[in-house]
């Protein structure tokens, strides 16, 4: 192994943002026909390396080599003809144009006229050789999560790309996916492409990578370590520092009163298209229910309704007794809903904002933070540092900009707007995506305190995992049907399985009467 | 009587002017950039060619002279926005006034030239035969009328069919993703801004030196700029839609016009004819009908996001977060 040429070196990177240093003197390096994982807390510098790499950023100090030859980016364009393709962790599609489109844009030829036909079958054929089947004709907004992803890919093939870097490519796919863009990855690699994979997901990274580089506030902690017999703990480890504890431990939950009761909700979703088909749930106090199905079966349009964000054609929404149903978003909250949106950057926070106004955003209203219609401002402050530090936010300061943020501690800013409110219900829509190991720890910790204290919480996750750590109840989604409930205690994976393929489960059966 | 053929033609004839000015702005706006100063570009263009015209005779002169001066305009705004990333409508807004105010300065006195040389008009052959269309569409229009023919499915083709056109939705919709695979934003956006001040310098001209030839200050465009950004949204940024639009607009204001003539209309008495004032009205309802487009096009279009580019508006910044 160790005369296996490098594809990519970085030599003491440095690159620096308005009051952070992203990467501190940051070494990488990328062997022909390896998958190389880079992992990291949240703003621990990778994205940013990253980008260095793809000529996104200019670095302030150090020097790439690839296939031996010093380089100098100044565009992403030099990257790919250096056959460097970079696949980020917000898609870059045009969400109009088809997946040929895309495939051929920014490339020089053909010059003028496009013959689509034609471009379409070399696009066909491409995907024949690496097995990533998606119609070339669609349209990107038509395309699924994990389709979108394989035209990120075919793009950087058909421009010849021989190193691959995927930031985070499997935070937002389903398992199934997840298994094929391995299959993939595989057959990449064995036909001598290299690629870089960020991931927060540690069982991933040990079973995809050949070598791991861990990264902590932009310093390397661990360069190009072999994945072989080493474990998850000892990753957790080098990343945050400390010991991650992966397994919650949970006292018996003691439900109380009805905290949340849906009653025959249906609402459309943005397509016009019925999200919510008469769906009822009842959650009480101090208890977790975990919400399971595949993503775009209603689990968002639900959130949003009873969070006042979407409007519903029929049915009610009771917490604590009053019917809050098509109100505006501000009853629930002057009702002590806490709501963490699946959508952080447009709905969680307002990214042009500073950070100490994201997290009084909620509760600008009231004493002390303002007095009649002035805010003041050194409480605000105040509050803001506290949250911080209590949280564990990490930014330069509390006025920077709240899309500056990396995403995990944006995640963590909204976090700490929603519980600092005391609230009585929770709802928290795939709360840890993207998060660190040490963040999710965290968030898991949050919940449950919160539980303990006797807040109803819904948590709508794709994570079976943490459903299964977490949740008290186990409720299954299916095309904006309730599938029934499972205790989680005895709640199998393929019973869970079975509500989440539509199969109704559990109290379903007998409901129906 | 109401002659519908002469009121058609004029229609096309005059509808030119929108059409070129529309489909101008559509290039601009699907790069991302909105230019509402299309009536003070096109001002300085109706100005620039027909001063041209009056002090050398000759008209093509006057029509390059005035897509340029419009163009060396449009720069300014490209400048202000993509450089110095200031508000669009804030810029487009300033750009209209110094059109309007650089056009009367420079025009002071050029309303009282005598003869000057003007655009010539022919008929086609062969196609001005055609019943109906012929008279309309073919027959004594000066040579802008038979460009426009050309340049609304040239213009479908380029966007929609061709590399360039491809990379220029790519840079309206989603300039972040552009960018990644190594096109120029800022490159293309100054190069559409600019085209889209070409073309209303050219509809200027049209107008100063053909369609109602003349110099009037800032009555030679009427508002017909403004006219020309409601229906780019009418046209959801689609040629075609367009060109519709322009000519139906060209021929209601001819109607309008000529409504005001007869004295019975449809055996009635004609209360335009017998009440001029009522005239004013007739005149307004262009204006108030792109008012309630663009009304229905913000809530409409902007929510369904009908053809709306993603970007437009947005100024582009390599590396910035939550864009
Ligand atoms: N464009 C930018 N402007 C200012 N600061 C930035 C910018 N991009 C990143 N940062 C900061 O640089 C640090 C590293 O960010 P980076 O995105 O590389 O982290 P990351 O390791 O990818 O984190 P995550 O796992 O959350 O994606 C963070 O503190 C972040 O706030
Ligand atoms: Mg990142």
């Amino acid at each position: 192994m160790q005369d296996t040429p490098n594809a990519v070196e970085m030599r003491g990177i440095v690159k620096r943002f308005p009051g952070v240093l992203a990467n501190d003197h940051t070494d990488f390096d990328l062997r022909l026909g390896e998958v190389h994982a880079l992992l990291g807390e949240n703003g621990a510098g990778k994205s940013t390396l990253m980008n260095v790499l793809a000529g996104m950023y200019k670095p302030d100090e150090g020097q790439i080599i690839v296939k031996g030859a010093q380089v100098r980016f100044s565009s992403p364009r030099d990257a790919i003809a250096a056959g460097l393709g970079m696949i980020h962790q917000h898609f870059m599609l045009v969400p109009t144009q088809t997946v040929t489109e895309n495939i051929i844009l920014g490339l020089s030829e053909p010059h003028f006229y496009l013959p689509m036909a034609e471009l379409d079958k070399r696009v066909m054929a491409l995907q024949e050789q690496y097995g990533l089947k998606v119609d070339p004709r669609a349209k990107i907004w038509q395309l699924s999560v994990g389709e979108q992803q394989r035209v990120e890919i075919l793009k950087m093939l058909y421009r010849g790309a021989r190193v691959l870097i995927m930031d985070e490519p499997t935070a937002v796919l389903t398992p199934q996916e997840v298994d094929e863009l391995f299959v993939t990855l595989r057959s990449m690699t064995a036909s001598g492409h290299s690629i870089v994979f960020i991931s927060h997901k540690l069982d991933e990274v040990l079973a995809i990578a050949n070598r791991v580089t861990v990264l902590r506030h932009g310093k390397v902690t661990a360069s190009g370590l072999s994945t072989i017999g080493v474990t998850k703990a000892q990753l957790a480890l080098l990343m945050v520092g400390r010991e991650v504890v992966f397994s919650v431990d949970k006292k018996p939950a003691v439900p109380g009163e009805v905290a949340l009761s849906i009653d025959d909700i249906c609402a459309e979703n943005d397509r016009g298209l019925p999200a919510l088909r008469n769906f009822s749930l009842q959650v009480r106090q101090g208890e977790i229910i975990g919400m399971v199905g595949v993503a775009g079966n209603g689990q968002s349009e639900l959130a949003q309704v009873i969070t006042g964000l979407r409007g519903c054609s029929c049915g009610r929404v009771l917490i604590a007794g009053e019917d809050i149903a098509n109100m505006k978003p501000y009853a629930a909250i002057k009702r002590h809903v806490a709501h963490v949106p699946e959508d952080r950057h447009g709905v969680g926070s307002s990214p042009g904002l500073s950070l100490a106004d994201n997290l009084i955003m909620k509760n600008y209203r009231e004493s002390p933070v303002s007095k009649g219609w002035v805010l003041n401002r050194s409480v605000v402050r105040k509050q803001a540092n506290q949250l911080k530090t209590e949280y564990d936010i990490i930014a330069p300061s509390i006025d920077v900009q709240a899309r500056l943020l990396s995403g995990g501690n944006l995640q963590k800013a909204i976090l700490a707007r929603e519980m600092s409110a005391g609230p009585k219900l929770i709802i928290a829509v795939q709360p840890t995506r993207g998060l660190d190991v040490g963040a999710i720890e965290a968030v898991h910790k949050v919940l449950l305190q919160e539980r303990e204290k006797g807040t109803a919480i819904l948590l709508i996750s794709e994570e079976l995992e943490e459903i299964m750590a977490l949740a008290d109840r186990i409720v299954g989604i299916y095309e904006g049907k309730n599938m029934g409930e499972l205790p989680a205690q005895t709640a199998t994976l393929t019973q869970i399985g079975l509500m989440m393929a539509g199969t109704p489960q559990g109290s379903a059966q007998t409901k129906e009467q | 009587m109401i002659d519908w053929i002469v009121i058609l033609q004029a229609g096309v004839a005059s509808g030119t002017v929108l059409l070129f000015a529309s489909l101008g702005e559509i290039l601009a706006e699907r790069s991302g950039v909105m230019n509402l100063g299309i009536e003070g570009m096109m001002l300085i263009g109706a100005m620039t060619a027909y001063k041209i015209a009056v002090v050398t005779g000759n008209v093509w002169l006057g029509m390059v002279l005035a897509m340029v001066a419009a163009g060396v305009l449009s720069l300014l705004h490209a400048l202000v926005t993509i450089n110095f990333r200031a508000d669009q409508v804030v810029s487009g807004l300033a750009i209209n006034f110094v059109g309007i105010g650089l056009s009367t300065v420079l025009g002071e006195g050029l309303s009282k030239s005598g003869a000057v040389n003007l655009l010539p008009t022919f008929s086609l052959p062969l196609l001005s035969q055609i019943p109906v269309l012929g008279p309309i569409l073919f027959t004594n229009h000066n040579p802008m009328t038979y460009l426009g023919y050309l340049l609304t499915p040239a213009a479908w083709f380029y966007i929609n069919r061709t590399r360039p056109g491809l990379h220029l939705r790519a840079v309206g919709e989603h300039p972040a993703a552009a960018d990644a695979l190594g096109i120029n934003v800022y490159g293309l956006r100054y190069r559409y801004v600019f085209i889209g001040g070409l073309m209303a310098g050219l509809a200027g001209a049209t107008i100063s030196l053909a369609v109602s030839p003349g110099w009037f200050s800032d009555l030679t465009t009427s508002g017909q700029g403004w006219i020309a950004v409601g229906l780019v949204i009418f046209a959801q940024w689609n040629p075609w839609r367009a060109a519709a639009g322009s000519y139906m607009f060209g021929a209601l204001r001819r109607l309008i016009l000529d409504l005001q003539g007869p004295q019975t209309l449809l055996f009635f008495a004609n209360p335009f004819y017998y009440m001029p004032k009522l005239g004013f009205f007739l005149q307004m309802l262009p204006y108030a009908l792109v008012i309630l487009i663009l009304f229905i096009g913000s809530r409409e279009a902007m929510k369904k996001r009908l053809g709306t580019p993603a970007a437009l508006g947005v100024p582009y910044v390599r590396g910035e977060r939550g864009l």
